[in-house]
């Protein structure tokens, strides 16, 4: 019995000066396969310039159960935003 | 549609009272159109539904690319045949992204595979018809791929991240299969009484299947309206169909071909076409596996995945060999 390929997730720059992101996923039997199938299955249509892969095992990713805990604090503090502060309709460039 | 027929293992629709505290809250989120994310709790009887549609959609995909493969040795020009690769080379793309979707509702690539290979899963029962000639390649395009968008599109709002996101790669390449269909069947319709008539038999013989691609009417199936509530099916059945309907009479005029259907008419009052009866028996029983191409299907995919084994086997030894030699060094 042979073992399933390791899964990448793929990650494309669409235009120069763009961040890279996330797309998608694929199996590979290693780095150089994945950017090779990450080449043909998710830029079929110029939709990049650059492809990072990484394998999916080797992400860290928040945990659902944790939102509260880490995305709360910023709700209260919605003096981060400039909306926060109305600007008289005269003053100008702020 | 791609996945038909698909249970959810319910007898009943979920009402709010019979649900535990954390799916009233996935009830809530999913009506208020949040999208659910892999890592999130759902219900379990959602994850398998969902499992089950994915790999469905998957799988037609990937059987999909067999109908058409048997025309591109005989493509009438070398643009039509590099048009042809490049839209079964789509359709294995699709096949992918959907796989990935699902694999994210924790079932492997392997066992999904297998579920296909060994028969267990389903495909829909639209590829189990032969590719007879040349305008069945511009029949598909037009009637089975056009149909594939009428069912995809809503799919792109559904609940589930991965699938919605998938669908929106999948329906923005949809739309050239579509087409590039509807240019054959127009260079036919256009061409010799010959050719015009090779366009008119395909028509003939892909009409009703491909409006039994959308399954049987599912006004009164559980399944569906459980599927509805969890928003990973938002039209029904008869819906999509009337649209498809309605939206390809006008196209066939145009080509000047007749839909075989003599009970067709346009309704001035509801601004629909009524067409006649379906032959369900024939969806019934190709579903069950006794299509024109069932066996031959699902012969030419073990085929190719068993003949593979060596390459994906001698793949993985390289990789293990260099990741060893990294190691070591």
């Amino acid at each position: 019995m042979s073992k399933e390929w390791p899964l990448w997730e793929v990650f494309i720059r669409s235009q120069h000066g763009l961040a890279h992101k996330h797309v998608g996923s694929l199996h590979a039997s290693d780095a150089e396969m994945a950017v090779n199938n990450a080449r043909d299955v998710y830029t079929r249509r110029n939709e990049g310039v650059s492809i990072w892969v990484v394998r999916a095992a080797d992400i860290v990713a928040s945990s659902p159960a944790d939102k509260g805990a880490l995305f709360e604090p910023a709700n209260s503090k919605v003096y981060r935003h400039p909306t926060f502060f109305p600007m008289p309709e005269e003053v100008k460039n702020l | 549609m791609y996945a038909q027929l698909v249970e959810t293992g319910l007898s009943k629709v979920q009402s709010i009272a019979e649900m535990g505290e954390e799916e009233q809250k996935f009830q809530a989120r999913i009506d208020a159109g949040v999208k659910i994310e892999a890592k999130d709790w759902m219900p379990e009887a959602y994850r398998k539904t969902l499992i089950r549609q994915i790999s469905q959609h998957a799988h037609s995909e990937i059987v999909g690319q067999l109908p058409e493969g048997n025309w591109v040795t005989r493509a009438p020009t070398l643009e039509r045949k590099s048009i042809l690769l490049a839209k079964i080379q789509d359709e294995a793309g699709h096949g992918l992204y959907l796989y990935s979707a699902a694999e994210t509702l924790g079932v492997s690539r392997d066992d999904l595979l297998a579920a296909l290979h060994s028969g267990k899963a389903k495909y829909s029962s639209i590829f189990n018809y032969p590719t007879l000639s040349w305008a069945d390649m511009g029949a598909i395009g037009w009637l089975v791929d056009g149909s594939a968008i009428i069912n995809q599109i809503p799919l792109c709002r559904c609940s589930y991240g991965p699938y919605a996101r998938a669908m929106v790669r999948v329906c923005k390449e949809e739309s050239f299969h579509a087409r590039q269909g509807y240019d054959i069947m127009m260079s036919l319709a256009k061409g010799t009484p010959e050719q015009k008539a090779m366009a008119q038999d395909a028509l003939n013989r892909w009409w009703w299947p491909s409006l039994m691609m959308f399954g049987p009417s599912d006004a009164e199936s559980v399944n569906s309206a459980q599927s509805a509530q969890w928003r990973i099916k938002l039209f029904s059945n008869d819906e999509l169909r009337q649209r498809m309907v309605d939206q390809t009479v006008p196209q066939a005029e145009y080509l000047g071909l007749t839909i075989p259907d003599p009970d067709l008419k346009f309704n001035a009052e509801t601004g629909h076409y009524e067409f006649g009866e379906i032959d369900w028996s024939e969806f019934h029983n190709v579903l069950k596996g006794n299509g024109p191409c069932n066996s031959d299907r699902l012969r030419t995919r073990v085929k190719a995945y068993e003949g593979g084994q060596w390459f994906r086997d001698a793949l993985g030894a390289y990789a293990d060999k260099q990741a060893a030699k990294a190691q070591a060094a």
